[in-house]
């Protein structure tokens, strides 16, 4: 018994050690007093303070986390009502558009973004429009849309229909019976997919270096430091990333924990 | 729908531009630094113009360290706003503008042979030169040069060679030649340049051709001399050079000078020589794509990168070298440094400007790069296919026979 445990405590320690080694080791070296990667050589908040001049790193930060809040409220909204309306198709219409669903996750990123790219430019010969920042929202929504749906659809299978129809009796019109009963028990879901989209669009590289035409999200701008050096700031910068994202989920996994001791005591 | 996204896009960029301008330390904007008068620099504000300067990461001074912002100075100075983007590579700016068109972008600055490329291709404007009178100021040594014959089309920015930097701790001998990277005693320490174009070049050198030779026969001895070396390399990089170099994880390897000097700041041991053989020069330089919409805004941007005090902060926050004499008589540098940035003219006239190759030798470059790079001891081509159809061949096995039995399970 206790080797089983002790078993999973190393198995427990080597896959935290693999997922965090790295975040801390960049955290660590943001705090270098000299641009290299390799040798510590003293403790500086230089970076921290060179970060905020830097309009290039800042402006990219900006295009990406407004095109990841556009593209994901976007996707949020039609992937919600996508997975409804696919939940209510009869059985093999509804198989074949969720096949259709599953393509653009298992499909390499590359030709997403080059398909993309492809089919931009040669809209280019009919409208008038120019790579950019919408282009970069489409391509973005395009990518997050699937994971909306596949992440509110099982919570939609698991919803007993008649609680619908019992609204419905109940002399709910349609559209009450949708937001005051079905979608708050789907709103997990739907947070997910939205979580899970924001995630996505700001991590993206592939698919936004070939539709970003003149706006460059920061993964853009971060690589094309590579043929120089990437600046430290770019540490600086994950670094509060990092803080601010570990922060929002201990702020919310607290208030998790606290609503269910709540219900507990009820 | 299009309109609102304008007018989000343009609130958003206000307020990016709002929260700069109002930080900008007004002391520094005096008249007097210039060159050209500033009635010249004025008229255009007001226009409310926005320039596309599409330009290698990390290449421009941009006020980190306390160093002069270029861009900020540019904006205040003329009234043009500045959307700022970057590369990382020639090719892949290439083939950007190839697929989106050249009309998105005002200034580009490629190297020579990409300047050659487009050039060839129509892909950028002439210049005219009456809206650039600091053109004058560049030194005649990097005009009318291979890659732009009469000059029409492009305006220099920084120029540098490659040369060999080595660990001298790791490194018995005085490096001076480009052998010591088929030398078998620093087997496991070397590292090469990850793109063809720089790696053909040195293989040539030092065989004694041209870099730019469009001989078959040339090309491929230099590419079955790579592919000997290659169990030598420790690895095709780029950027991590400096890393590798400044953490003492290889012995030599070749780079620009202008990035060398960075890395022996932070690494006592290491030394940088040019080789005996022939290195190439490079010069980067400012295009106009074709089509652009501000034409004369971005004639009136290289202009204000051609400004002696612009070009000297840049290339004193780049590392590279300005072609620009009086830029030069501005900048702080000390005479170990000076060598290596500025060197002595034997060995600029040892070097060569890399030129746009013909298609075929292009594409047979890139063939035999692709075949080095994939290229390694004992794999065969036929092991990765084989390996997919049979791994098919087994998945789809045990999905069939799996459904059998369950199938014979449901009987019961």
């Amino acid at each position: 018994m206790t080797k089983v445990k002790n078993g999973s405590k190393i198995y427990i320690a080597s896959a935290l050690t693999f997922l965090y080694v790295p975040i801390l080791v960049l955290i660590f070296f943001s705090f270098n007093k000299s641009k290299s990667r390799n040798l510590f050589t003293g403790f500086t908040l230089n970076w921290y303070k060179q970060l905020l001049h830097n309009d290039l790193v800042l402006n990219a930060l900006g295009v990406t986390l407004v095109i990841a809040a556009i593209s994901s409220i976007c996707a949020t909204v039609l992937g919600t009502a996508a997975a409804v309306g696919i939940q209510s198709m009869k059985k093999l219409p509804r198989l074949a558009i969720m096949n259709v669903t599953y393509i653009p996750v298992i499909n390499p990123e590359i030709v997403t973004g080059v398909s993309m790219l492809l089919m931009f430019t040669t809209l280019r010969y009919f409208l008038n429009f120019e790579m950019g920042f919408s282009t970069l929202v489409i391509a973005h929504i395009t990518f997050n849309l699937p994971y909306v749906i596949l992440s509110v659809n099982p919570k939609l299978r698991q919803l007993d229909s008649s609680i619908y129809d019992a609204a419905l009796d109940l002399g709910c019109s349609p559209r009450q019976a949708f937001f005051k009963v079905v979608f708050p028990q789907i709103m997990p879901g739907i947070t997910t997919g939205f979580l899970m989209a924001l995630t996505y669009s700001i991590d993206d590289f592939v698919i936004s270096y070939f539709t970003s035409g003149t706006s460059q999200t920061l993964s853009i701008a971060i690589y094309a430091m590579t043929r120089r050096k990437v600046s430290p700031e770019i540490n600086a910068l994950s670094t509060l990333l990092f803080t601010v994202i570990l922060l929002i989920l201990l702020v919310m996994n607290l208030k998790d924990i606290k609503s269910n001791k709540k219900g507990e005591r009820k | 729908m299009k309109k609102r996204l304008i007018l989000i896009l343009c609130i958003l960029l206000m307020i990016l531009i709002a929260v700069p301008v109002s930080a900008i330390d007004i002391v520094a904007i005096s008249g007097s630094i210039y060159r050209t008068d500033l009635d010249y620099y004025n008229h255009l504000r007001g226009e409310d113009i926005t320039l596309v300067v599409y330009n290698w990461g990390e290449y421009i001074s941009d006020g980190g360290d306390d160093s002069f912002d270029t861009n900020k100075e540019f904006e205040e100075l003329t009234g043009i706003s500045i959307n700022y983007i970057t590369f990382a590579s020639n090719e892949q700016m290439y083939a950007k503008l190839k697929s989106e068109g050249t009309s998105l972008y005002d200034i580009i600055i490629p190297s020579d042979y990409m300047i050659a490329r487009m050039i060839r291709e129509g892909m950028v404007e002439a210049l005219d030169f009456s809206n650039i009178p600091n053109y004058t100021l560049v030194d005649d040594l990097y005009k009318n040069l291979e890659h732009d014959r009469n000059n029409e089309f492009s305006v220099p920015y920084m120029w540098g060679l490659v040369g060999i930097i080595y660990n001298s701790s790791m490194v018995d001998e005085d490096i001076d030649s480009w052998d010591s990277f088929w030398d078998e005693q620093y087997k496991g320490n070397i590292l090469m340049f990850d793109n063809p174009r720089d790696a053909f070049a040195i293989s040539l050198a030092r065989l004694g051709y041209s870099m730019n030779t469009e001989d078959e026969s040339q090309i491929e001895e230099a590419a079955e001399e790579l592919m000997k070396q290659k169990s030598l390399v420790q690895a095709y990089v780029m950027d991590e050079i400096f890393n590798k170099m400044e953490g003492g994880e290889a012995a030599i390897a070749p780079y620009y000078a202008g990035d060398a000097i960075t890395m022996m700041s932070e690494n006592e041991d290491l030394v940088f020589v040019f080789p005996k053989e022939k290195t190439n020069l490079f010069i980067d330089g400012f295009v106009i794509p074709k089509g652009s919409k501000n034409k004369e805004a971005a004639e009136m941007y290289i202009n204000f990168m051609c400004e002696p005090a612009v070009s000297a902060a840049n290339a004193e926050y780049i590392g590279y070298s300005t072609p620009i004499p009086d830029a030069f008589e501005l900048i702080d540098i000390d005479d170990e440094d000076l060598a290596i940035a500025y060197p002595n003219e034997k060995i600029i006239a040892n070097s060569e400007v890399l030129r746009e190759l013909n298609n075929e030798t292009n594409l047979l470059m890139d063939r035999l790069w692709t075949d080095i790079r994939s290229y390694k001891d004992g794999t065969k081509g036929w092991i990765i296919p084989t390996a997919f159809i049979l791994a098919a061949v087994i998945v789809s096995t045990l999905v069939i026979i799996r459904r059998a039995k369950k199938r014979r399970r449901d009987l019961y």
